[in-house]
């Protein structure tokens, strides 16, 4: 492993401090210092590639414990550092759910040995996400947790999730919620349009995710307090949102590459790798989406990582689980669809990644001199075709299995160790496949 | 002249309106066969067909396997209950089961919509939908079909009404698809909450009253109305339905003499018609049902024929 080195001749975008410049990096002991500080250091030429912080997933299922047949702390992290990301924040729906700070020690534990990316936890807001009584909020801060959601869940009780904002507010936690009201489109498939009219499946209306989302935005504006919203999906939630933050209520919003590439047209073929919840909706609110990207209502880019076996994934449309893998492939679907559609700049679209994520968790993230070496190297115009049998996660649900996309993560470095590297004899701890 | 190539019926959705009036016409055919003294032919003779009902049937199974033995096929029944299904295996592994023991063709009703595609992507044999949720029911809408076309003379042109929940049935979309493939004007009427008005993009008429959309109709298909949909509040009971949306003494009024009132069956008589009306004249709810059997010797025909290539 190299302790020090030079990162050359890259194209070096650091959203955080509006750099976007070809200059060389220094790496050194696990921090970024001047190349100049560096003597005989290897140097490792990144003609045509960007150099970018480290990027951040703030929406990943790990599964672990109790679902390892789909995901375990160490795959999902290669899959991470594959996909070009440096930390990942866990969801806490694992079973047990990471609802008490004795199950957070257990992961923490596990993530030590296992990880080979940072993996941040989150609590749950509800006792065994239950959407009844409040957590040990203080006592799972105390154990080390970013944030606290119930994703997967959304508590319906206004009176709890107000109490929980007041609470967690005096701890500094902020509450990433999954909008949902859970009896309008109760039993739904995917998004009540033309499209569940025709094939006869459930919906589930753009409504139930918008209900939610302006009873947050009325009690974050109460409580004064962060509330973000997880991978939002309809046109509705991206306006309210919008207004919203105009009158600087605190919250935020992040959004899937999926909702970004596909729409509830591609379930007509009742595959079940375009399952997911929220579901995929019709162009317009994907329009919308894109445009909530540009304006910046929408400061973050997240996976939703969410591994299911082929055997759960194989059955009827209406037995299998929502959800698809997205760790590897986010950086293409998203270079595709936002950068090389012109949507955003290649700035624009990290930031998304790294400046998003790391205002709303309170972390550090940028290449400036005496930072940590967290980071991501792309090329952004690397043509090839997503092969879902070759990745690092152990389960294959994704919907873009050869797909032609453009970008790609070369490398990932985590604290000064190149982690991941698919770039010519530049080896990383992860075998590049 | 057209030829058939698939080995599924999955959706009526898939076909052109030159596969469809092939079905049509095979179907006249072996309704003749129906009306000989000796009602069985050859055709299938050495073919293993599996009636697979993962939810329950009576008249669409009675109908398939009287078909199938019309046709001189070997026949196993199976439903759900007497399935590994109950024992926790999977759709897919059943099925591959089933196929393993050399069988040709899969006759299937499901509860779950597009369960038929994923067998059908996965199987060798054939796989005829028999039902799939609220998506498709191919061949009761071929056999109503069928039945307008042997009392009007044709489709093309004709104002076919659909009444009732059209948003859980699986007979209103094998309809609307079938009917505007083969040039009618469709339709569709009922309580709005039962009625998605997403389908006028397929150039389907959405009324939201009964008088809009029965009285310049040739035919109305009248569709059961199941009561657990008033407890999931579509509906406020069974008795406003039928007032309202349920063809009575009042509201025949509405309709031209000559048109022709259908039912896919089980009739909730008093509820979407009134038992006069259902006995009446106008209706030929019993000729759909006989119709149903040549319907269904043809799309066994054609997909097995279309298995030895």
């Amino acid at each position: 492993m190299k302790t020090s080195y030079i990162l050359k001749n890259g194209r070096v975008i650091d959203p955080s401090r509006g750099i976007d410049r070809k200059m060389d990096i220094g790496v050194r002991e696990g921090k970024i210092v001047s190349p100049s500080k560096i003597k005989d250091a290897d140097v490792i030429d990144l003609k045509g590639l960007v150099v970018a912080p480290g990027f951040i997933d703030m929406h990943v299922h790990l599964r672990q414990p109790g679902k390892t047949d789909s995901e375990t702390v160490r795959t999902g992290t290669r899959a991470a550092a594959a996909g070009g990301f440096t930390k990942v924040v866990a969801m806490p729906n694992t079973s047990p759910p990471t609802d008490n700070p004795g199950t957070i020690e257990l992961v923490k534990r596990i993530a030590k040995d296992e990880a080979v990316v940072k993996v941040l936890l989150c609590g749950c807001i509800s006792k065994n996400q239950e959407g009844k009584e409040m957590t040990g909020i203080g006592s799972l801060k105390k154990a080390g947790v970013v944030a606290l959601t119930d994703d997967g869940k959304c508590v319906q009780n206004h009176e709890l999730m107000r109490h929980v904002l007041e609470y967690s507010k005096s701890f500094g936690l902020p509450i990433l919620d999954h909008c949902e009201d859970e009896k309008l489109g109760s039993g739904g498939m995917m998004h009540e349009g033309t499209w569940s009219v025709l094939l006869g499946l459930r919906g589930i209306p753009a409504a139930s995710e918008e209900i939610v989302v302006a009873r947050d935005i009325i009690l974050a504006e109460m409580i004064d307090w962060k509330i973000h919203f997880q991978h939002i999906s309809t046109s509705g939630s991206v306006r309210m949102i919008k207004d919203a933050r105009k009158r600087g209520v605190k919250v935020t919003a992040e959004v899937t590459p999926h909702h970004i590439a596909l729409t509830d047209e591609e379930i007509k073929h009742f595959d079940t790798n375009y399952k997911m919840n929220p579901p995929l909706r019709s162009e317009e609110h994907r329009r919308s989406l894109i445009e909530g990207l540009k304006d910046g209502t929408i400061t973050v880019i997240a996976t939703d990582h969410a591994p299911h076996t082929e055997t759960e994934k194989l059955v009827e449309f209406d037995y299998a689980p929502f959800g698809i893998v997205g760790l590897e492939t986010a950086v293409p679907v998203c270079m595709t669809e936002l950068y090389h559609k012109k949507h955003l700049t290649l700035s624009k679209l990290i930031s998304k990644f790294t400046v998003g994520p790391a205002e709303i968790l309170g972390l550090k993230t940028g290449l400036a001199e005496g930072s940590v070496a967290d980071i991501t190297i792309i090329d952004p115009s690397l043509k090839h075709k997503i092969d879902a049998s070759s990745f690092f996660t152990k389960s294959r649900n994704t919907p873009f299995d050869g797909c032609e996309v453009r970008g790609k993560a070369m490398a990932t470095i985590v604290a000064g160790n190149i982690v991941y590297s698919c770039i010519a004899g530049i080896p990383g701890i992860v075998a590049h496949r | 002249m057209t030829r058939w190539t698939k080995k599924d019926l999955l959706a009526l959705y898939d076909l052109s309106a030159e596969e469809i009036q092939l079905i049509l016409d095979t179907a006249l055919e072996f309704k003749k066969v129906s009306e000989r003294r000796v009602k069985k032919v050859p055709a299938l003779r050495g073919k293993t067909v599996v009636n697979f009902f993962v939810e329950p049937s009576t008249r669409t199974r009675a109908s398939f396997e009287l078909a199938e033995q019309r046709l001189s096929a070997d026949i196993v029944n199976m439903s759900a209950s007497t399935s590994s299904l109950s024992k926790g295996e999977t759709l897919l592994d059943t099925a591959k089961n089933i196929e393993a023991l050399q069988v040709d063709l899969i006759v299937m009703r499901h509860s779950a919509a597009g369960a038929h595609k994923m067998l059908a992507k996965n199987l060798r044999c054939g796989v005829i939908n028999a039902g799939d949720g609220a998506h498709e029911h191919p061949t009761q809408a071929l056999l109503d079909m069928f039945t307008i076309i042997q009392k009007k003379g044709k489709l093309e042109g004709l104002k076919v009404a659909i009444v009732g929940d059209i948003l859980h049935s699986r007979v209103a979309r094998s309809n609307i698809w079938g009917l505007i493939k083969l040039g009618a004007k469709v339709t569709i009427g009922g309580p709005a909450t039962l009625v998605p008005k997403e389908f006028r993009k397929i150039g389907v008429r959405v009324c939201d009253n009964l008088k809009d959309t029965i009285e310049d109709a040739d035919v109305v298909n009248l569709l059961r109305i199941q009561h657990e949909r008033q407890r999931e509040s579509f509906f406020p009971s069974v008795n406003e339905y039928a007032n309202i949306f349920g063809l009575n003494r009042e509201t025949i009024k509405y309709l031209k003499p000559d048109a022709l009132v259908m039912h896919p069956g089980p009739i909730n008589r008093g509820v979407e018609v009134e038992a006069s009306i259902a006995d009446g004249p106008q209706s030929v709810i019993l000729e759909q049902v006989t119709n149903g059997l040549a319907v269904r010797m043809a799309v066994l025909y054609l997909v097995a024929g279309c298995l030895e290539k």
